[in-house]
């Protein structure tokens, strides 16, 4: 089995457990059920809540430098702290948080494979205490736009032979035979898809046990859908979080050169004036 | 303490297909109901046994599913 392209951005539940006391490690939780870190966490982590603290609250956007500097300050980042990010269904929103800390270039950013949930089902040590923390001062030291993509950007692409769209949302949002997935709300005024896209569900890119699928599964995965890595891709979807995670797959597991995160996705395009949708 | 007991099911509810997932930490059983995909939870309970916590947290997606 061939190892992933960069190994140095995912640890393993053992690492992890070796390393969960180590002073310039800081094990951050990121659930999409905000509540489960309540109910028992790795000793030592903190949480952040996707809603609130991982997003401008006020207009559409991700965190701004400002608030991601407070944020990390707060938690007792350094800007030399190897942070390790896990979280519930797939690591889900904890790629959310690594997408946008890659963005602003903080150097350590790792997931730990399988997320909360191998975590539970190894059945390794929890705690409800919340460790205090000594502030710091974190300093953002860079931004690497090519990791995301805007409507207009996307617009261009979608007719440019040298790029290709992924859309990750399930198959019957992508086919537009629903708006959105079952119990969250219709944010979207016309189902389907941008045209071209390859529809590759997010998820596909893990095994049962929330671990990242090998090496030799993912290429197959990617590559038998056209999506290969003299490409520049553009993955999207609902709200551009599940595709953070397929950026990061394609990204940093099997090292493509150019892929970014539409994260505008669906509740834009879907409810652009005049935009193209693909149907079916 | 730990996680005892984990399990994690696909079921069907009305013809939504949902993930079921339960375990134990403590004395308290834990269910968290969310959609297969994405996996954005729909309910969540607890109970003092798997049954019950299962039985509160599929009353609520009921409901949020009606």
């Amino acid at each position: 089995m061939r190892t992933y392209a960069h190994p140095e951005t995912l640890v393993t539940t053992d690492w992890v457990s070796q390393h969960k006391a180590d002073p310039n490690v800081r094990l951050i939780e990121v659930d999409v059920d905000t509540r489960a870190y309540e109910e028992g966490h790795i000793p030592g982590a903190i949480a952040w809540n996707w809603q609130t603290e991982l997003c401008d609250t006020v207009r559409r956007d991700v965190i701004s430098k400002t608030n991601l500097e407070k944020l990390l300050s707060r938690s007792g980042v350094a800007n030399d702290t190897t942070l390790i990010l896990y979280g519930d269904n797939n690591n889900w929103f904890a790629a959310w948080a690594l997408w946008q800390l890659k963005m602003y270039a903080h150097a350590d950013v790792r997931l730990m494979n399988g997320g909360r949930k191998k975590w539970l089902a190894e059945g390794r040590e929890l705690t409800t205490e919340i460790r205090a923390v000594n502030s710091t001062t974190y300093t953002v030291t860079g931004y690497n736009d090519r990791y995301r993509s805007f409507l207009r950007q996307v617009e261009k692409t979608m007719r440019d032979n040298r790029f290709v769209l992924v859309d990750v949302r399930s198959n019957d949002e992508f086919t537009g035979k629903i708006l959105a997935p079952p119990g969250l709300p219709e944010t979207c005024q016309r189902g389907g898809h941008i045209p071209g896209a390859k529809n590759i569900p997010w998820a596909q890119a893990c095994n049962d046990d929330g671990t990242f699928k090998s090496v030799e599964d993912l290429e197959a995965l990617y590559t038998s859908r056209g999506v290969t890595p003299d490409k520049n891709v553009v993955a999207y979807c609902r709200i551009g979080e599940r595709s953070s995670h397929t950026w990061y797959v394609l990204n940093y597991l099997l090292g493509y050169p150019n892929v970014s995160n539409y994260d505008g996705s669906w509740t834009e395009w879907g409810n652009l004036v005049g935009a193209e949708v693909e149907k079916g | 303490m730990r996680a005892e007991d984990y399990r994690s099911e696909k079921e069907s509810l009305a013809g939504v297909p949902i993930t079921v997932e339960t375990y134990k930490i403590g004395t308290v059983y834990y269910c968290h109901i969310a959609n297969v995909d994405p996996g954005a939870i729909i309910a969540r309970a607890q109970g003092s046994s798997r049954e019950r916590a299962i039985e509160a947290a599929l009353q609520k997606t009921k409901s949020r599913l009606a």
